[in-house]
């Protein structure tokens, strides 16, 4: 048994949790007892917050649609055919033709590699989140 | 939020604008129930009368809408009992005349019956909180979520140098941000119209500066929002869209916009940890790691940036959004190599001033570091504006009444506000797949008045059809005095009974916000044939 201090992803108060990690499954969460935000609690949603990792509907493999339906694939042709497409377009319609989301639940760094994809490879400044929702 | 969290719970007086706090920020409404019972007085505006608002010593039911007018009229009882802050206004702010003008040509009786709250209640609520030493005004998407969503804040803007409660500890303005990293995302630079740390898009010495860091060129005009790319049609500039966990067709206004926007593009691929709506019409799907099978920095709601550490490996074949959007780079022609999100943060930390000192090494030890954090050895900004304001002085921003959108008319007689509920989150990707969670609440509730559901003979828990100009769904009435007569309230959660196809896309001509909280609809009980 291990626990692991991370941040806890639901809303924008940012609790200090220890995930409790068992047999290489997150078993259960905890409140830090120091953390400024949490001080030793946690809501509803922070102390059920291993119940989503480890759902069986969690995706596992890359899908592409074919004939209609999504099917799995591998990472290889997921990511060629993504880029083929996205870049097409790139060069069809300009950055403008392409609109790209990022996240208000992934990282910092996840967001900034995003918008600077966006703009550089992509061309484009249509990126956005939901801030405004 | 200019202060920290823990900042609310010294606060004398803790005026609540337009938020769930208990249920959407339990931590928030925990510090501020710790000040009542320390003896600071609660001052809550809200059409429902929410747990918070049970708890306040005042609570002002407003008409939505009407932020504006009640802001004003508290202003105006400001300036006639000489509760105005005449010091800070000379020292700190600009545009004076320009408020107080509009303010003393307010007629306070009407402007009062506008808003639905009686003119006394307003005047205890400005007497209260001008007179406080230390006062802090908390708000969130029911101040934001207007047509008049930029006026609504900036009004509240004015109320705040107008009383002088800014620039001290346990004093200021405090947006309540809702995702977990919203506030992340947006320092980040994941807007149209901003590079990271909020370098305009369209400055020209920004865009230098980040052309020669990426040595990429960029391009110049801002881009497009969020409701702008999903609201295009058919006919709409936007022809490929790369989506990375998000769900706009449950949490975007009329949604059967975004449907016909999503289906009619050339090419769509999503990046998920669930199959969500959105992810069912995409034409590639990338199976994402989740927030415990990776490493990196979330920013909370008081700008604090803090560590997310790997638990477990991903399951099956996942990958860490980071390594997808690397993958993808390349293959487009502009090669991204990180080794680490620590690396990532280094180029970030080297580019966005706020972040300059945003070190991994340093946000490992303690609890993160709050932004603007200007250098390593910066100890980062508990709250905001201490001397200055970011531009200089603060500039009071008049404004009047903008009426919604959409009112209720006989034909849609009610006023349905929208909103979400402690056990659910957002448009329950992860929340809905607890068992627990859902044990507690797994089904949309419409809240109604008694005396609307008398009128129109439904019992508790039955299930109504609720419709708009937009669109229509069933969902199961719950009947509470939390709701006034002539309004209803509803959660987007819950993908059975999708709000969203019935609200309004009229939105905030500055932010671009949509107008959850205002739209007009009928609820009508359905009748076994």
């Amino acid at each position: 048994m291990q626990d692991v201090l991370t941040t806890c992803v639901y809303c924008g108060c940012g609790c200090g949790l220890y995930l409790h990690v068992e047999d290489g499954l997150v078993c259960g969460s905890q409140p830090s007892r120091h953390h400024p935000v949490s001080r030793d609690n946690l809501c509803v949603k922070g102390w059920h917050i291993h119940e989503s990792i480890n759902h069986p509907d969690r995706l596992t493999t890359p899908l592409i649609r074919k004939n209609g339906v999504l099917t799995p694939a591998t990472w290889e042709e997921a990511l060629d055919f993504t880029a083929r497409q996205l870049g097409s377009i790139r060069d069809q319609h300009g950055g403008k033709g392409i609109g790209v989301l990022a996240s208000a639940k992934c990282t910092n760094e996840e967001n900034y590699l995003l918008q600077k994809f966006a703009r550089t490879a992509l061309a484009t400044n249509n990126v956005d989140h939901c801030a405004r929702l | 939020m200019t202060n920290s969290i823990n900042e609310i719970e010294n606060a004398e007086v803790i005026l609540v604008s337009g938020s769930n706090t208990t249920e959407a920020h339990p931590q928030v409404a925990r510090r501020m129930l710790a000040a009542v019972d320390r003896g600071a007085r609660l001052i809550v505006i809200d059409p429902r009368r929410t747990r918070l608002a049970e708890c306040a010593h005042l609570h002002l039911a407003l008409r939505p809408g009407t932020d504006i007018p009640l802001l004003n009229a508290m202003m105006r009882v400001l300036l006639d009992e000489g509760l105005a802050d005449d010091l800070f206004i000379e020292m700190r702010t600009e545009n004076f005349l320009a408020l107080r003008d509009m303010l003393n040509r307010l007629d306070l009786e009407a402007t009062a019956a506008l808003t639905g709250v009686e003119l006394s209640l307003i005047r205890q609520a400005a007497q209260l909180y001008g007179r406080a030493r230390k006062a802090v005004i908390c708000y969130c998407l029911g101040v934001t979520q207007h047509v008049c969503g930029t006026e609504n804040v900036q009004t509240i803007a004015n109320l705040a140098m107008l009383a002088g409660h800014i620039e001290k500890e346990d004093t200021g303005v405090d947006p309540l941000r809702g995702q977990n990293n919203v506030q992340g995302a947006c320092d980040m630079g994941a807007l149209p119209n901003m590079l990271p740390s909020y370098q305009g898009v369209a400055n020209e010495d920004f865009r230098e500066k980040f052309e020669r860091a990426w040595g990429a060129s960029l391009p110049e005009a801002p881009g497009l929002t969020l409701v702008e790319m999903t609201h295009g049609g058919a006919q709409g500039p936007i022809r490929g869209m790369f989506i990375m966990g998000e769900n706009p067709m449950l949490s975007d206004p009329t949604l059967g916009k975004v449907e016909e926007t999503l289906r009619g593009l050339d090419f769509l691929a999503v990046s998920d940890i669930f199959l969500t709506e959105t992810a069912q019409l995409a034409q590639v799907v990338f199976p994402a790691a989740c927030f415990a099978e990776k490493s990196g920095s979330f920013t909370n709601s008081e700008r604090r940036v803090q560590m997310v550490r790997q638990a477990v490996p991903p399951p099956g074949e996942c990958r860490a959004d980071s390594e997808i959007i690397m993958a993808l780079s390349g293959r487009l022609g502009y090669p991204m190599e990180y080794e680490t999100s620590a690396e990532v943060m280094e180029e970030i930390a080297l580019l966005s001033p706020i972040y300059g000192g945003m070190y991994h090494d340093r946000l490992e030890r303690g609890w993160g570091l709050q932004w603007p954090c200007w250098d390593r050895d910066h100890p980062g900004t508990p709250f905001l504006h201490k001397y200055y304001f970011t531009r200089g002085r603060g500039h009071f921003m008049p404004a009047s009444h903008t009426p919604p959108g959409e009112l209720p008319d006989p034909e849609y007689p009610l006023l349905l506000m929208t909103g979400r509920m402690y056990h659910q989150y957002h448009t329950g990707t992860m929340t809905r797949k607890s068992e627990r969670l859902s044990r507690e609440c797994d089904h949309a509730v419409l809240q109604i008045n008694p005396e609307d559901a008398k009128t129109l003979g439904l019992r508790q828990g039955e299930t109504v059809r609720l419709l708009s100009r937009r669109g229509e769904i069933t969902l199961a009435a719950s009947i509470t005095g939390q709701v006034a007569c002539g309004m209803v309230y509803t959660t987007f959660h819950f993908h059975e009974a999708p709000i969203n196809q019935l609200t309004n896309d009229a939105f905030d001509t500055g932010s671009r916000c949509p107008e959850y909280k205002v739209c007009a609809v009928r609820v009508e009980k359905i009748v076994d044939s």
